[in-house]
């Protein structure tokens, strides 16, 4: 075990004013390990009696080497590793790495696939968002919320259950399909959550949206505009709050999202107040897109045919030699994809998640890299938070919604 | 505990003794909050409504490691963050006891690389290992509630 | 070729040297290490392309020359169009210059690259360690770094493993 590395205020000149060198403005860490709950994130920031001057976020104290571990696994089980990076969007990561693997390898997923890949995906982008409305407002001391939002996620936690056996990590999304077909009940439980999530997104708004203590501690904090969000690679619902409307869903649409009719949300002040409304928008929105997949969804298979990546039913394997064959090489050598490079890019509750993979023919990805959404949000951080007293900095570091499994990968 | 040390073997006083005080430290553990990564959100989702955490005395998690007696160690550990994790252990006033969350806490989990301490136990003494990747909420009641058992059945002489 | 590629396609082959291909419909261009920063700065004002989605690097170890591919992916609000760039780099002391003065964005991107594989940026503001402990030795996502991968324990050789794992203490 290594010691801890103790910065010296030297090492770090070329980041703090100069005031900080004579004492005049308080370097302090906000270490590690705080009581609010976005996980292990580190910041220096440099005060000013209670303003904010400067703020350096430091991570890598969640590093996994998911990228250099995957290398060394086939594509099949390297997809178990995808889901533990945006633990909170788990649904997201495995579509990445799917559609990244059907785009490098030509295969199709059937229609009902693509529904089913909407429906869970959409579900999943709420289940965020509840999570943040939570954890948030027990940031600015809301606490009631948080009970609430996490009583309402384990109505989708138990969907999730449902269709995979699995209440976060479920691995369901496969290149070239789903693992198996929903349940019968799959289509009963959804619907009975789209009918009572409504009244329940009602309540949270009436709670906060026109609460004075909660407009003071929003309105006109933690400003951006469209210029410094798009030079900083800022995407998301952040983006949007400064009245870009720009959604990957929209401009580079995937799973055959383009056939259900939604709208992008947006605001222009750029605040944390805006980016709260924003948000609660957008679950309304996904609501709406799941209930038109649900009543749109087509019968059929849910897996590609192609056995040289996709493997057989195991109905089949008892009856067809080809099968077992295919079986066979699937689980003991795994797939060999043509070599060459592809990015996919989609839609997840903080921004534009990207998978970046490359092949040289071999049955393990040669080089894998995700493009996640909180890098450039942390890195925006100190932009929006200068000029602000510290209860604020809490604030704004809950409304960006960032997760530190993305960050640190 | 310098006069419960000395009076050990004074048979039926200090067995009420023990039982009274054990009791008294399950039902008023409380947590740190170190919550690090996926586990950390099925830490929260016990504590939340539905498997509630506050009837087991863990009302709230204190986020000062002063003011706490029980880490629960959630989440995957990093070589960055295995220092920090000892002095936060070290910061916590006796008697204090380590829960390990999860496969990553307890054996390094899905990741056996360069990144991820193999194991919590490399760094601080651990009493109860959870399973599970993430361990449902009811997993880690469970877990609590062997640590009461424990606890429950400690004696005099080794006490910490 | 999409046709909207075909202009930014010719300008670059002619001003900056670059080779273009493309992959499943999408576009990449090999452009040489001197010329990245330029051609950056003309794929942003020109060609309206405003953001720098992805700025990674590619490793093909036995073979040194060049050893690294450093792969930008440029992304157009207007057009939403994607667009790669691949940067080759030598070796040994592998250096190239850095485009943060073209989108800030990249200041961490290349922090992380110098943390994991070791090439150096010219002229970058703040270069240090970013997920590796800041007193780490050797860049982890190179091919020749070995894994750390640590011997599944049985019972059969409980004894070499378990035993020998260090504990922590009280």
């Amino acid at each position: 075990m290594r010691e801890i590395h103790e910065f010296t205020l030297d090492e770090l000149r070329h980041l703090f004013s100069p005031r900080a060198q004579t004492g005049e403005t308080m370097v302090l860490n906000m270490g590690p390990q705080h009581p609010s709950t976005h996980g292990v994130l580190r910041l220096i920031v440099e005060l000013d009696g209670e303003i904010v001057v400067n703020c350096v976020p430091d991570i890598g104290y969640l590093h996994t080497g998911i990228e250099k571990n995957m290398e060394s696994k086939t594509y099949q089980k390297a997809e178990v590793m995808t889901d533990r990076m945006d633990y909170l969007f788990t649904i997201g990561n495995n579509l990445a790495y799917s559609l990244a693997l059907e785009k490098l390898t030509g295969l199709q997923p059937p229609p009902r696939a693509d529904a089913v890949r909407v429906i869970l995906t959409e579900l999943s982008r709420i289940q965020s968002h509840l999570i943040w409305i939570g954890t948030s407002s027990l940031d600015l001391a809301a606490m009631s919320v948080f009970l609430y939002a996490f009583r309402e996620r384990e109505m989708i936690l138990d969907i999730f259950e449902l269709v995979s056996g699995q209440r976060m990590m479920t691995t369901y999304i496969r290149p070239g399909g789903l693992w198996r077909d929903v349940p019968a009940e799959f289509d009963g439980m959804v619907r009975k959550f789209l009918d009572y999530l409504p009244r329940r997104l009602d309540e949270y708004e009436a709670l906060l949206t026109k609460n004075p203590l909660f407009l003071d501690r929003t309105r006109g904090i933690g400003k951006i505009d469209t210029a410094t969000c798009l030079q900083w690679n800022v995407t998301g619902p952040v983006l949007r709050a400064t009245g870009l409307a720009h959604d990957i869903r929209k401009s580079n649409p995937y799973s055959g999202i383009e056939q259900y009719d939604f709208n992008i949300p947006t605001e222009t002040s750029g605040d944390i107040y805006a980016r709260y409304k924003v948000r609660v928008a957008e679950m309304r929105e996904s609501l709406k897109i799941i209930r038109q997949a649900l009543d749109k969804m087509p019968y059929g298979p849910v897996r590609d045919n192609n056995r040289k990546y996709v493997p057989p039913p195991r109905s089949e394997i008892g009856v067809s030699m080809e099968a077992l064959i295919h079986h066979f090489k699937l689980w003991t050598e795994g797939f060999t994809p043509p070599p060459g490079a592809v990015y996919t890019p989609v839609e997840s509750p903080r921004g534009e998640l990207g998978a970046f993979l490359e092949s040289n023919g071999g049955p393990k990805p040669y080089r894998i890299h995700f493009r996640t959404p909180s890098i450039p949000l942390l890195q925006a951080l100190p932009l929006m938070a200068k000029g602000h007293f510290v209860a604020d900095l809490v604030g704004i570091i809950g409304s960006i919604d960032i997760v530190l499994g993305d960050t640190d990968r | 505990m310098g006069i419960e040390q000395k009076a050990a073997n004074l048979g039926v006083v200090t067995t009420t003794l023990e039982q009274a005080i054990n009791w008294s430290r399950t039902n008023s553990m409380w947590p740190m909050l170190f919550g690090l990564a996926c586990c950390a959100i099925e830490m929260m989702a016990a504590q939340g409504a539905s498997y509630d955490m506050s009837r087991f005395g863990m009302e709230l998690m204190r986020a000062s490691p002063r003011q706490s007696d029980l880490m629960i160690v959630a989440g995957r550990v990093s070589q960055k963050m295995a220092p920090v994790l000892r002095n936060l252990y070290d910061q916590m006033p006796d008697p204090k006891w380590v829960i390990a969350l999860g496969d990553c806490a307890s054996c390094g989990g899905v990741f056996n690389n360069y990144a991820i301490l193999q194991g919590v136990d490399e760094v601080v003494p651990v009493d109860v290992y959870i399973a599970g990747c993430p361990p449902r909420p009811e997993g880690l009641i469970n877990g609590i509630v062997m640590l009461h058992n424990k606890v429950k059945a400690e004696k005099l002489p080794t006490w910490k | 070729m999409d046709s909207q590629f075909l202009p930014i396609v010719q300008s670059c082959t002619e001003k900056f040297g670059a080779k273009a291909s493309e992959f499943r419909g999408e576009v990449t261009l090999l452009i040489p290490a001197e010329k990245i920063v330029e051609a950056c700065r003309t794929l942003r004002d020109d060609f309206a392309f405003d953001m720098l989605s992805v700025e990674t690097a590619v490793d093909y170890y036995p073979q040194t020359e060049p050893r690294f591919h450093i792969v930008y992916i440029l992304y157009s609000t207007i057009t939403h169009s994607f667009l790669n760039l691949r940067a080759p780099v030598g070796g040994a002391d592998p250096e190239i210059d850095t485009v943060e003065t073209v989108w800030p964005s990249a200041n961490w991107r290349e922090r992380e690259i110098w943390d994991l594989f070791g090439i150096r940026f010219k002229g970058h503001s703040d270069l240090r360690r970013i997920m590796m402990p800041p007193n780490w030795e050797g860049h982890p996502l190179r091919k020749d770094y070995p894994l750390g991968y640590e011997e599944v324990e049985f019972t059969f050789n409980y004894k070499e493993i378990s035993l020998q794992k260090p504990r922590g203490q009280r």
